[in-house]
C-alpha cells in the first residue's frame, strides 16, 4: 500500500499514508517534501529570521510558542482566517494589545467582506493585448476590461461593483473567483474581446497565446536607439528599432546626428513623429516588438537611391532583442538577409540584458467603506480620519497598504507580500480579505474603541488554531513605530 | 508522538470543542445550567475512546459490507446500518457515514445524561441534533464546503422528524465520484444524512466528460477506501445544458430515497445552480434566505 513518497502520519491512530503536498484526514497534518508539517487556520506573523518556511514544523522548538516569553513586538497577530463579525456593529474578532517599546499598542483584526473590491493587473508585455476599453473575460464572462498601455506593461482593471454585484449571477459568481484565484496568485487564464488569450499569475511571466513573455522591453524603440547609438557606430550603418509605440531610426535620431552618423536614405512607413520616431510602422499584434509583423522588411518602403549605397549595412531589432535580422543592401539597393556578425551579436545580447524580467503583477484594491469600520469603532468616521491623520496603520495581512487619499479607506496591497491564503470569498459574491489596523491605545479609546474588547497578545498566541508565518522581510514590521506610509492631512 | 485527545470550551464558554486526530466536533447543549455541565462532561468521557475505538476496526470499516465480517463497536455499527440499505445499489463502505455517526453518538451521550432543550453536535458539517417537544433550530447552509460561507438557513422544528444534517460534494475534506460542489442533506439521523448525502453528491455527475478532472482516490491518500476509483479534482466550465443533466442525475436519486423514506429532503448545488427535493416549505425558506443574504453582506 504505501508509496515511495508517501509518509506515515503518527500523530493519531488513523496513521494516515500522506503524499506530498497533501493533508491526512485531519487537514491538519502535512507532508511537506517529506516533512510531517502542522498547518493551522489562523495566522500569526513571526518576525523571525529566516523566512521561506510559510507553517511552523511540528514541534520544531525554536519556533514553536513555549508560553513563557512575552515577546511582544516580535509577533503580530493577522485578520487571516480571523474571520468577521456579522452584523457589524459588533466589535471585530480580534481585538489586541501589545506594547511596543514602551507603547501600548492596539491591533484591531477581522476580515472583511468585499462586494466591491476589484484588482489591478500589471501585465509587462509589448505584445499587443487588445483594444483599450474592450472587455477582459474569464470563462466566457466579463470580468473586466483592458485600461491604460503604460511604460511597456499593460494594465488590466478587474472585478469592481458591476462585474461582482451589476450582472448576472454567473458574471459575478466568475468574477469572485477570478479575483480570488489571482489574489491567491494562481495561474488565471483570460481573454480580452479582439485580443489573445492570456495567462496571468501574480509574480510569474504573462503567458500571451501559448507564448511565455520572458523580457520587458528595455525602453520605446526611440529610447533603444538612444541608449546603444554609441556601441552601434562603426559596426553597422543603419539601425532600426522595431516597436509598436515608437519606432527608432539611428540614422535620423537625434543620438545618431550627435555621433555623427550619416544619412542613409532609408524610408519608413507610418507617421514620423520627430526625426528618428516613427509612430504606427504597422498594426499591434504579438510579433516583432509588439507589432503584427513576421517580415521586418515590411515596414521599409524603398531606400531613396540618391543617398543609399551598395552594401549599405542595416540591423533591424525589436526592443527586447528577441527578434533581429541583419541585412546588407545589393547593387539595385535592395535589402539581402546575411548573418549577424559578431560585433553585432553583442549589442543584440546587450539589450535583451537590459530587459527586466516580465511579470504579472496583481494589486488588491479594497476599502474598508460603510461597516466593516463599526468593528472597529462605534464611531465609524473617526477611524477614517484617524487613518488619514496617519494615527492608525492599515495592513492587509501584515503587508503594507498603499491609502488612496480621497474620502473612505480604499487601499492597494500587492498580493505577493502576504501570506498565502490569506483570501476567501461568499457568495454574495464577494471576496473576504484580512485588514488589521493598528494604532495607540490612547488614540484607540479616543475614537471609541471597545475597549472592554481588549485582550492581551499572548491570550492569542496561545490559543488553539493558530499558524505562524513569518514576516517577509520587504515588508515594513506592522508594530515598528516609525509612522506609517500613507495620507497627511 | 500520539497526541491525546483536546477537549476545550470554545471562546465564548458555552460550546465544547472536542478533537482527537480527524475527528474534530463542536458541541453546545441548551437547558439547565447543571444539565448542560452534565451533558458536557458526558461528552468529553464518551469522546476519548472513540477514535481508538474506530481505529481498532479501520480496515474493516474501509471496505465494502460484508456479512461475514461485521463490526462490533456501537459506531462501527451505526456505520454500517446507515450505509446498508446502499449497497445494492452501488459502491459504498462504512466511512461513508462516519462523520454522522460519530456525532449521533456524543449526542446521544448528552441527551442520556441529561435533561436538555436542545443541543447539537457538528462533525465538520456533519450534524446531530436534539430537539425538546416545540423547540426549534435554524441551522446555515453552505454551498461550497471548501468556503465557509452560508447561502441559506433551514430552521428544524421538533415535529419535523430531522435530527440529522450532512453535506457532501467534491470540494469538501473527504473524496467525492460526483460533480456537486456541495449537497446537503436533512434525515431522520446525522449517519444517515451523511450516507445519503455522499451518494447524491456521487450521482451528480457527466460520466466521462473531458472537462472533469479525475485522479484515482488512491494517488491522493494511498489508503483510502475508495481504492482507484477516479474522484473528483476539477470541474471545468459546463453548459447549463451539462449543469442540469448532472443535478437531474442527482435529483433522481435524492427523489427515490426521499420515496424510500431515507432522507427527509436535500439541496444540491453545482456551479451556482440550486436544486432542492423535499417539503415546499424548505424550497422557499432557502430562496428567502438567499436573496435577504445577498442584499445582507456587504463592506
Amino acid at each position: 500500500m504505501a508509496d515511495d513518497d508517501a509518509i506515515r502520519c503518527d500523530a493519531c491512530p488513523v496513521l494516515c499514508y500522506i503524499k506530498p503536498g497533501r493533508t491526512g484526514a485531519c487537514d491538519r497534518y502535512a507532508n511537506d517534501d517529506g516533512q510531517l508539517i502542522r498547518i493551522d487556520p489562523h495566522v500569526v506573523l513571526d518576525r523571525a529570521v529566516s523566512r521561506g518556511d510559510s507553517v511552523v514544523p511540528f514541534l520544531d522548538h525554536k519556533r514553536e510558542w513555549d508560553g513563557n516569553i512575552v515577546s511582544g513586538p516580535e509577533n503580530f497577530v493577522t485578520a487571516i482566517g480571523a474571520g468577521t463579525t456579522y452584523p457589524d456593529y459588533k466589535p471585530a474578532p480580534f481585538i489586541i494589545s501589545s506594547a511596543v517599546q514602551g507603547v501600548d499598542m492596539v491591533t484591531v483584526v477581522t476580515e472583511g467582506i468585499f462586494s466591491y473590491c476589484g484588482v489591478k493587473l500589471k501585465i509587462d508585455t509589448d505584445r499587443y493585448l487588445g483594444p483599450e476599453t474592450n472587455l477582459v473575460r474569464a470563462q466566457g464572462e466579463p470580468v473586466g476590461h483592458v485600461t491604460t498601455s503604460e511604460y511597456g506593461s499593460q494594465m488590466l482593471s478587474l472585478g469592481g461593483v458591476r462585474h461582482l454585484t451589476g450582472g448576472s449571477r454567473r458574471e459575478g459568481t466568475v468574477t469572485c473567483e477570478t479575483l480570488l484565484n489571482l489574489c491567491e496568485r494562481k495561474p488565471v487564464e483570460l481573454t480580452v474581446d479582439e485580443g489573445p488569450a492570456v495567462i496571468v499569475q501574480a509574480g510569474k511571466p504573462p503567458v500571451v497565446d501559448g507564448m511565455q513573455e520572458e523580457r520587458m522591453r528595455v525602453g520605446c524603440g526611440s529610447a533603444t536607439i538612444g541608449m546603444f547609438a554609441k556601441q552601434w557606430q562603426g559596426n553597422v550603418d543603419e539601425v532600426v528599432v522595431v516597436d509598436d509605440h515608437i519606432t527608432g531610426v539611428l540614422s535620423e535620431h537625434q543620438a545618431g546626428k550627435l555621433l555623427g552618423i550619416p544619412e542613409t536614405g532609408i524610408e519608413m512607413k507610418g507617421r514620423r513623429s520627430t526625426p528618428g520616431r516613427h509612430f504606427r510602422v504597422a498594426d499591434p499584434g504579438t510579433a516583432w516588438g509588439g507589432t503584427n509583423i513576421d517580415d521586418p522588411l515590411s515596414i521599409l518602403r524603398e531606400f531613396d537611391s540618391k543617398i543609399a549605397w551598395p552594401n549599405l549595412r542595416l540591423l533591424m531589432v525589436s526592443t527586447t532583442g528577441e527578434h533581429y535580422a541583419y541585412f546588407e543592401l545589393d547593387e539595385g539597393l535592395r535589402p539581402v538577409e546575411k548573418e549577424l556578425p559578431v560585433a553585432l551579436q553583442e549589442s543584440v545580447a546587450r539589450i535583451k540584458e537590459n530587459c527586466e524580467p516580465a511579470l504579472c503583477t496583481v494589486l488588491f484594491m479594497g476599502g474598508a467603506g460603510g461597516s466593516l469600520r463599526a468593528g472597529v469603532t462605534e464611531n465609524p468616521v473617526r477611524l477614517t480620519r484617524s487613518v488619514r491623520d496617519a494615527l492608525t496603520r492599515v495592513t492587509c495581512g501584515g503587508a503594507p497598504v498603499y491609502v488612496w487619499p480621497g474620502g473612505g479607506i480604499t487601499f492597494m496591497v500587492d498580493v505577493s507580500r502576504m501570506p498565502e491564503h490569506a483570501f476567501g470569498y461568499v457568495p454574495t459574491p464577494a471576496l473576504v480579505a484580512p485588514i488589521e489596523f493598528t494604532l495607540k491605545i490612547d488614540d484607540y479609546a479616543a475614537l471609541g474603541g471597545y475597549m472592554d474588547q481588549v485582550r492581551p497578545l499572548e491570550s492569542v498566541l496561545r490559543g488553539e488554531g493558530r499558524r505562524h508565518v513569518s514576516a517577509s522581510p520587504e515588508n515594513p514590521w506592522p508594530l515598528s513605530e516609525n509612522k506609517p506610509p500613507g495620507p497627511r492631512p | 508522538m500520539r497526541e491525546r485527545a483536546q477537549i476545550t470550551f470554545l471562546g465564548d464558554g458555552r460550546k465544547l470543542h472536542l478533537h482527537d486526530g480527524p475527528i474534530d466536533l463542536v458541541a453546545e447543549a441548551f437547558g439547565d445550567a447543571g444539565e448542560i455541565a452534565v451533558a458536557y462532561r458526558a461528552a468529553a468521557v464518551r469522546f476519548v475512546g472513540v477514535l481508538d475505538e474506530l481505529c481498532g476496526e479501520l480496515s474493516l470499516l474501509r471496505q465494502a459490507l460484508k456479512k461475514s465480517a461485521m463490526p462490533v463497536g456501537v459506531i462501527a455499527r451505526r456505520m454500517t446500518a446507515a450505509v446498508s440499505p446502499y449497497t445494492e445499489r452501488s459502491f459504498i463502505t462504512p466511512m461513508a457515514a462516519v462523520a454522522g455517526a460519530v456525532a449521533e453518538e456524543i449526542l446521544r451521550c448528552m441527551t442520556s445524561a441529561a435533561r436538555l432543550s436542545r443541543a447539537y453536535v457538528n462533525n465538520g458539517g456533519d450534524i446531530a441534533v436534539h430537539l425538546a417537544a416545540g423547540e426549534s433550530f435554524v441551522v446555515g447552509m453552505v454551498e461550497r464546503p471548501d468556503h465557509a460561507s452560508l447561502f441559506g438557513k433551514v430552521q428544524l422544528h421538533s415535529e419535523q422528524p430531522v435530527r440529522g444534517i450532512a453535506t457532501s460534494g467534491w470540494r469538501g475534506r473527504s473524496f467525492s465520484l460526483g460533480i456537486a460542489d456541495a449537497v446537503t442533506v436533512l434525515a431522520e439521523r446525522a449517519a444517515m444524512a451523511d450516507a445519503a448525502a455522499t451518494m447524491i453528491a456521487n450521482a451528480v455527475d457527466l460520466p466521462g466528460h473531458e472537462r472533469i478532472f479525475r485522479v484515482p482516490a488512491r494517488d491522493l491518500a494511498p489508503d483510502s477506501d475508495l481504492g482507484d476509483r477516479l474522484v473528483t479534482q476539477g470541474v471545468g466550465e459546463l453548459s447549463a445544458d451539462e449543469i442540469a443533466a448532472a443535478l437531474d442525475a442527482g435529483v433522481e436519486l435524492a427523489e427515490l430515497l426521499r420515496a424510500e423514506g431515507l432522507i427527509h429532503s436535500a439541496a444540491l448545488h453545482l456551479s451556482g445552480e440550486t436544486r432542492v427535493v423535499g417539503t415546499r416549505r424548505l424550497t422557499e425558506k432557502i430562496a428567502a434566505d438567499r436573496e435577504s443574504s445577498r442584499s445582507l453582506i456587504h463592506a
